[in-house]
């Protein structure tokens, strides 16, 4: 090792070998191919595995990212991934879709150098320390983080693929003929699932990253775990709301599996509020942790918003990711995208509907943002893979109103906006400019502009005036006995921070369930 | 999976299948609705609950065989499964005692009125009843909306049973005569159809300023008011049928959109319903 690091350091990342834009753009394979095992390896090896590290105060989930990246240099892959897991129970979603250049890359000491978060002294020992390695000063880049812990899980569902075979799945809350014995009650449903007592049961509402995430570390802690889905497949928003090209559903699915062979259920179909109340659910099960995360749409409300081809983008991208519509008529849910397409928003939901526009036909994909690139809050790396595929920015515009013609959208009509002061989001705001209106024809429209928290009604349950459940910093809400984490609490944010506020409620639940104390401060 | 324990054809391309769901069953009201996916590769789509016994966990539900999905749902036999059936979903109907009421149905609507006629009877309404279809082999439910219904009414597009003409024209009749005080006055209607006569029946109680709500149809993905595939305008609102719904006020709702959103996919589900009778032919041959 150390005759390589003498060899001098890379400064910048290992490319990631990407599916070519002309290509891609006619189907919905995954983009980012994945690194070999000796581009891994090379790529761990520009990791200076720095005593104080910054990358993992990084990483929402406290990953021991030198470790795993140490594994890696030492081609001990088992032992790699394992690290991984002890902290993270959805590696092969997280090394594809968070925001590493945001959160634990951004914290590399290698690139960041000259850091306000360190001491001069160690700044001055850094700098030393780089130019002994032959680092130039100039467009470091960070480890691959993110790469790196993807080669790792695919790695490990590669060789778990070989060994396990076909998937199995546990689903429906019917049952067959033999089954059949009237109506349970949420006390029965809760019996039907669990082979220990109360105290030792959780029901987890909603299985999008939150819930895998809170039910991963209950059932490693010991107790009987039943997640609750309303659709008819596990994984919420990795399953209906990331397309393909982004996330494969098979690797959602694998990571899905791993946790049912940790004894994790998963009962599909059950709207919880509807089908079973919180309140059922709590006489039943010891605690409940609410993770449905922020699903409802948002749209506008500006004139015209309601004529055929105008989508919200969970309606375009559920028919697509869940319901499999870009192989209509193999699948038989339909989507309709015509010639020239429009997405308002400018986040990662965005980017993937007007990439999804592509892939189906679409002649333009155009997104409309209000803002400008800079102030874009998606991934920087999608937004340069959707340019490559020839997606187009309209910055500093936004729909005012629609016009149609029998019922279908033609047209939109834009105002120019300028950026202001800063608001509340640290980001300038956008601000119309009068008499700047433009139109734009379309053929379809996909309104991406944020979701809505998508809480259940409980009796008692605290919420925001924005819909999100209130909760203290350990995911307790305002309902003895009930936790919440993930979107539904923050409204709509990262996948990775929906899973660190699943795991914190667990070890909360835990807690909780051992001591049976609901408050900190009363005996 | 959710087994098929009962099924019976109604009429020529009308099925009514018992379906052990017994979550569904325990909590269903009038008025709400299941989502259910026939396979693996079968789209969601919503149908009204009918009845619901809590008891054998069994949930009713009616179809008119009219594109793909419906085709392959009428196909399966009792013992068999469908793959996904979520519920109860949408707002219960509004049921109180109003006095008199009248339950217009139309088509396969029938099958949606039926359990908010009950329930309204059961609460101890007057309840007058109009279906219609657009032939007598197509009328659906006669007998058991007669064991909810003080009056009953029946219309046929071609006469060939009941009066001739459309469910509208004989509510339009019993208010003019309630009107001209020979009949007793209506102060609740509910309805449920095809686009065009939820239209006429919110247009014909109009004058009268009585109250009358409708169960829409939708075109629903999820169903959970996550897509708003379904929305509605309301009184100027956008609904989404599926939460804030299926039943809203007849007179506020924009029937002219609904009739066009529901025509998205017309092209589509022409081409889908092709290809499958394509294949069945195929299969024959």
């Amino acid at each position: 090792m150390q005759a390589e690091a003498e060899e001098g350091v890379r400064a910048t990342k290992y490319p990631m070998p990407e599916q070519d834009p002309k290509e891609r753009i006619k189907n919905f394979e995954e983009v980012a191919l994945g690194y070999d095992e000796e581009t891994a390896v090379k790529e761990a090896k520009r990791c200076l595995q720095c005593k104080r590290p910054g990358c993992v105060q990084g990483c929402p989930v406290g990953v021991d990212i030198p470790a795993f990246i140490r594994a890696i240099q030492e081609r001990d892959f088992d032992r790699g991934i394992e690290v991984i897991r002890e902290k993270n129970s959805l590696p092969a979603v997280c090394g594809r879709v968070c925001p590493h250049e945001t959160q634990c890359e951004s914290l590399c000491w290698l690139s960041v150098g000259c850091s306000r978060y360190m001491r001069p002294e160690a700044r001055r020992k850094l700098e030393e320390h780089l130019k002994r390695h032959g680092v130039v000063r100039v467009k470091r880049e960070p480890v691959a983080i993110g790469r790196l812990e993807r080669f790792l899980a695919d790695y490990e569902l590669r060789k778990r693929a070989g060994a396990v075979g076909t998937l199995r799945t546990t689903g429906g809350q019917g049952g067959g003929r033999g089954k059949r014995r009237g109506a349970p009650s949420g006390v029965e449903v809760a019996e039907l699932l669990c082979e220990r007592g109360k105290e030792q049961r959780v029901a987890v509402v909603g299985s999008g990253p939150a819930g895998l995430s809170c039910a991963y570390e209950l059932v490693r802690l010991g107790y009987d775990v039943v997640i609750f889905e309303a659709l008819h497949e596990a994984g919420g928003v990795l399953t209906y709301g990331i397309p393909e090209f982004r996330l494969p559903k098979h690797v959602v699915k694998a990571e899905i599996e791993r946790l049912k062979e940790l004894g994790v259920k998963i009962v599909t179909n059950v709207v919880v509020g509807r089908t079973i109340t919180v309140e059922e659910l709590l006489r039943g099960f010891g605690a409940v942790f609410i993770g449905t995360g922020a699903g409802l749409p948002r749209f506008m409300g500006v004139p015209g918003e309601n004529l055929n081809g105008i989508y919200s983008a969970n309606e375009f991208l559920t028919r697509i990711n869940l319901m499999k519509a870009y192989r209509f008529p193999e699948y038989d849910t339909p989507i309709r995208v015509g010639r020239r397409v429009a997405v308002v928003g400018g986040g990662n939901v965005a980017l993937d509907c007007a990439r999804c526009a592509l892939r189906l036909g679409a002649e333009e994909s155009i997104i409309v943002y209000r803002r400008t690139e800079r102030e874009m809050p998606a991934r920087a790396e999608e937004i340069k893979r959707a340019r490559e595929e020839g997606v187009r920015f309209e910055f500093l515009a936004t729909p005012v109103r629609y016009i149609g013609e029998n019922g279908w959208v033609r047209r939109m009509e834009c105002v120019r906006m300028r950026l202001g002061e800063p608001d509340a989001s640290g980001r300038r705001r956008p601000i119309p400019i009068e008499g700047s209106e433009f139109l734009i024809d379309v053929d379809t429209v996909v309104v991406a502009i944020g979701q809505r928290p998508n809480a259940p009604s409980v009796r008692g349950l605290a919420v925001t005036k924005r819909g999100t459940i209130v909760v203290d910093e350990e995911g307790k809400t305002s309902v003895r006995g009930v936790f919440a984490g993930g979107d539904v609490t923050t409204g709509a944010a990262t996948v990775i921070s929906a899973m660190s506020a699943g795991k914190r409620a667990a070890l909360a639940i835990h807690k909780y369930l051992r001591d049976q104390r609901w408050l900190a401060d009363k005996a | 999976m959710y087994e098929i324990v009962e099924k019976r054809e109604l009429a020529p391309g009308i099925k009514r299948f018992d379906v052990f769901a017994p979550l569904v069953a325990r909590r269903a009201r009038a008025g709400q609705f299941v989502i259910l996916r026939v396979n693996e590769r079968g789209e969601r789509i919503p149908l009204t609950i009918v009845a619901a016994d809590a008891k054998k966990g069994t949930v009713t539900i009616i179809f008119r065989e009219v594109g793909k999905t419906t085709k392959k749902l009428g196909s399966l036999r009792e013992g068999d499964c469908i793959l996904d059936f979520v519920g109860p979903l949408g707002v219960p109907a509004s049921i109180k005692k109003y006095g008199c009421v009248a339950c217009v149905g139309g088509g396969v609507g029938v099958a949606a009125v039926y359990p908010r006629a009950r329930a309204l009877k059961a609460v101890g309404n007057y309840v007058i009843s109009i279906i219609g279809a657009r032939s007598k082999e197509l009328l659906i439910l006669e007998r058991e909306m007669w064991e909810v219904s003080d009056e009953l009414y029946v219309t046929t597009d071609d006469g060939s049973k009941g009066r001739r003409g459309l469910v509208s024209d004989v509510l339009r009749d019993l208010l003019e005569a309630a009107a001209a005080g020979r009949r007793r006055k209506i102060d609740f209607v509910t309805a449920a159809g095809p686009v065009a006569m939820m239209k006429a029946v919110a247009e014909v109680t109009r004058p009268y300023g009585i109250k009358t709500v409708v169960s829409l149809n939708p075109i629903m993905v999820d169903g959970t008011g996550m897509c708003g595939s379904c929305r509605v305008t309301v009184g100027g609102e956008t609904k989404f049928a599926c939460v804030h719904g299926p039943e809203f006020d007849a007179h506020l709702v924009d029937f002219d959109e609904l009739l066009s959103r529901n025509a998205r996919y017309l092209e589509e589900e022409r081409l889908a319903l092709e290809l499958l009778e394509r294949a069945a032919g195929n299969g024959g041959a």
